[in-house]
């Protein structure tokens, strides 16, 4: 029995206590089908004892009937999801593992590599905080290592582990691993990559250096995979100094009560602390924090809160609480790098529906600055972005919306691209910088029309009338 | 301060933060559709859905009913405990059961596992999202459950028939949610999508939640039946197997129909031996589920069908 094992076995009440107070860490792997990366979560998951015995021996039977490792068991098997990829052979799609230890809770968003699916790495990309990048020891640097670090960048992604999988397959050479290193750093450089990175040699398939430092690579001085993922400093990345709440629900249980309902997506907010609400202007003070537990004294980032005014203030789903001394920009012109997503192009002038936060608008391409080859990370101009192509556009919105810069505020610079006409979801968008040119919507409606607008949304909510700015 | 708990300075501990993500998707959904539900299947994982629901909407009482999906074949302790439950919060509780199968007697002993779930579950399910029109349902799944779900969105889009396409799924990134749905379609939501048991039965235990008493050990009369153990629960089980039915300390690690739910040995009658128990054995939580048995990837089948 373990050390784990005997102090649930014997005191299982301290052990939970210290387990309650756990931090959550996100992380994204990204590999081509080769670089065994089925096979590091498979290490990982069954080396935190997250697979059970049944799990286990459907694995057994299936590794047979597959037949990719030659009767061996294939931990790759325990990741590989959905019954129609499987029998292709490849990941098609995001999967989302979880496992625990003791210092924190881990859920792995796993990307396929293939060429075609930057789509599905954008998306696993978008909540991590960290990345692992995964390199054959016998290929080196390869394209796909490239295009995985760019779009890692691109989500803003602080935290990058390249790891070296298959070492065993070059007899944990120390020379072949630090040339990989040399040329993935010099590659790093290059493309600006400021994020914080971590290079490990590994075999995934025997545990080398993932969970227990390998004796077959004493050269190696750094620490294991695990060791990182549990310690990694992740606190310095979020925001305490800039307060935004997006407005989801407006509760109105009661004549009484009036809260607004939201996710803290940055900063800090207390009782008596003066507020103002973007893009109306409008101020009061928070009169009270209330959630289902009591109410707080203060509240912060990540929290989901209900606030309620000392003034009766017009707040809507969509409107941004920011604290009145320190507000964000707004625009209706903005400079955006777009992952695309469907089989459809995006094209100018075309209108999308545009979610951010619980923000809805419209949204046009007035033109686009350039694309971005995902292989060579060359740019060049385009009219058009395909499928799986990324580039930077301006943006033209039908309302002016507060925002903050994607890499300052993930929950305030991100949003998403949706058909008007299918509903489906495709592109994803960052928000870089407000545009130099705000021309294009320097008002369609007259003072008199926008004030005329906002009585009747007041007064006849019922009429559904849009809002026009 | 109340319940904040931050470990160093403000920062959530995972199961706050698995708590707040919950809270935010339930809020989005109320805000974006018309017309939403939440399935109650009484056990534990609806009990803490029902928790975060309770949190994301207080001091109001929740703004949508809970839809029970009624086999007539659940243990009578989920039905009493389900009907306790709606009395204490005053939610709004719709039960709905399959009027055909009723009228021909499915049932699990009759016309085996794979009949009773399809016209008792799957066409049930069904038959009351078509009578109601509900344009979004909330369900308790978890991506940790089983290999099928590990892809499954959290707004998970199913076209009129309910069914479900996992090669056209909608992209979904950071927690901004694609509400956008024509008429006669419909989502499902998953809000503890990125819980595992343990995080389920730790939050239970650290929020106090009440659950069904079947989840703790205590002597019940059960019998073997097409390999796992169940409990004599009425008259409807053929008498030859009543008959062979013997008093033993066992508990239940999931709840649905006493014929098709397993029982296991134990003696864990408080929260923390549950959990003990969870971390010491070594079979996974649908292992007591006779539905998964088929072949892997049945799941995914009948989730394709509109399963939920």
């Amino acid at each position: 029995m373990s050390i784990k094992e005997t102090k649930i076995a014997t005191d299982i009440v301290s052990y939970l206590k210290e387990h309650e107070n756990k931090q959550l860490l996100r992380f994204i792997t990204c590999g081509s089908v080769d670089d065994g990366k089925s096979t590091l979560i498979g290490r990982l998951l069954y080396d935190s004892k997250m697979i059970f015995e049944d799990q286990l021996s459907a694995i057994k039977q299936d590794s047979k009937k597959m037949g990719t490792t030659d009767g061996e068991f294939d931990l790759a098997l325990l990741v590989d999801g959905l019954q129609s990829e499987r029998e292709q052979g490849i990941t098609i799609d995001v999967a989302y593992r979880y496992f625990t230890t003791d210092k924190r809770k881990f859920i792995i968003a796993d990307t396929p590599g293939h060429e075609q699916y930057t789509r599905n790495m954008a998306t696993g990309a978008s909540t991590a905080d960290l990345a692992i990048i995964l390199i054959d020891a016998r290929h080196g640097v390869q394209t796909q290592t490239k295009r995985h670090s760019f779009i890692a960048k691109l989500l803003g992604i602080k935290h990058i582990v390249v790891a070296v999988n298959k070492m065993d397959l070059v007899d944990f050479s120390q020379e072949k691993y630090n040339e990989i290193c040399k040329d993935y750093k010099s590659f790093a450089e290059e493309v600006g990559l400021t994020n914080d990175i971590t290079l490990i040699p590994l075999s995934a398939l025997n545990g080398d250096n993932v969970v227990n430092l390998s004796d077959q690579s004493p050269w190696y001085k750094g620490e294991t995979l695990m060791h990182i993922l549990e310690t990694i400093k992740i606190d310095q990345d979020r925001d305490l100094a800039h307060f935004r709440m997006p407005v989801q629900y407006v509760n109105r249980p009661n004549l009484d009560f009036r809260g607004f309902c939201g996710t803290i997506a940055s900063g800090i907010i207390e009782v008596g602390d003066a507020i103002t609400v973007l893009p109306s202007g409008k101020s009061s003070t928070v009169k009270e924090i209330v959630t289902y537990d009591g109410n707080l004294d203060y509240a912060y980032v990540q929290q989901a809160i209900t606030l309620t005014t000392n003034d009766e203030i017009d707040i809507s789903r969509g409107d941004i609480i920011v604290k009145s001394d320190e507000q964000p920009d707004q625009a209706s012109s903005l400079d955006v790098d777009i992952v695309w997503m469907s089989e459809e192009p995006l094209i100018k002038g075309k209108q999308y529906f545009i979610k951010r936060a619980s923000t809805q608008t419209v949204g046009t391409i007035d033109h686009f600055y350039y694309k971005t080859d995902v292989n060579t990370l060359e740019e060049s101009t385009t009219n058009v972005l395909e499928l799986n192509e990324i580039g930077r556009a301006k943006l033209d919105l039908e309302q002016s919306i507060a925002f903050d810069a994607y890499e300052h505020n993930k929950a305030m610079g991100s949003f998403i691209l949706i058909d008007r006409i299918t509903n489906n979801t495709v592109g994803a968008g960052m928000i870089r910088n407000k545009s130099e040119d705000q021309s294009k919507k320097e008002s369609e409606y007259s003072d008199f029309e926008i004030e005329m607008n906002a009585l009747v949304r007041k007064h006849f909510p019922h009429w559904e009338s849009k809002v026009i700015s | 301060m109340t319940k904040t708990e931050p470990i160093s300075t403000e920062r959530l501990t995972h199961l706050r933060q698995l708590e707040a993500e919950s809270i935010h998707i339930m809020r989005e959904v109320i805000a974006e559709f018309d017309n939403p539900v939440m399935m109650y299947s009484v056990g534990k994982d609806s009990a803490v859905m029902l928790h975060l629901a309770l949190k994301a909407f207080a001091p109001a009482k929740l703004p949508f009913p809970l839809l029970h999906v009624d086999t007539t074949w659940k243990f009578k302790e989920m039905i009493a405990f389900r009907d306790k439950r709606a009395k204490e919060e005053g939610f709004e509780l719709l039960v709905h059961t399959n009027p055909e199968g009723l009228a021909q007697n499915v049932g699990p002993f009759t016309h085996g596992s794979a009949v009773h779930t399809d016209i008792m579950k799957t066409q049930a399910l069904k038959q009351a999202l078509n009578k109601y029109e509900f344009d979004a349902v909330f369900g308790g799944a978890r991506r940790d459950e089983e290999k099928s779900r590990a892809k499954e969105r959290i707004y998970s889009f199913r076209d009129k028939n309910h069914r479900w396409d996992p090669k056209n799924q909608r992209p979904e990134l950071w927690n901004v949610y694609n509400a956008r749905v024509h008429k006669g379609e419909s989502i499902r939501v998953f809000p503890i999508s990125n819980w595992t048991e343990l995080d389920v039965w730790q939050y239970i235990y650290l929020e106090d939640i009440p659950i069904v008493p079947l989840y703790f050990a205590a002597q019940r009369p059960v019998v073997e039946y097409e390999g796992t153990k169940i409990m004599v629960d009425d008259d409807r089980m053929p008498k030859a197997l009543r008959d062979k039915a013997k008093l033993e300390m066992v508990r239940f690690r999931t709840l649905g129909c006493y014929p098709l739910t397993g029982a296991v040995e134990s003696t864990a009658t408080t929260l923390p031996e549950i959990i003990q128990e969870m971390l010491l054995t070594k079979t996974s939580e649908r292992e007591g589920r006779v539905i998964d048995k088929d072949s892997s990837g049945s799941m995914e089948k009948k989730k394709i069908e509109g399963y939920f």
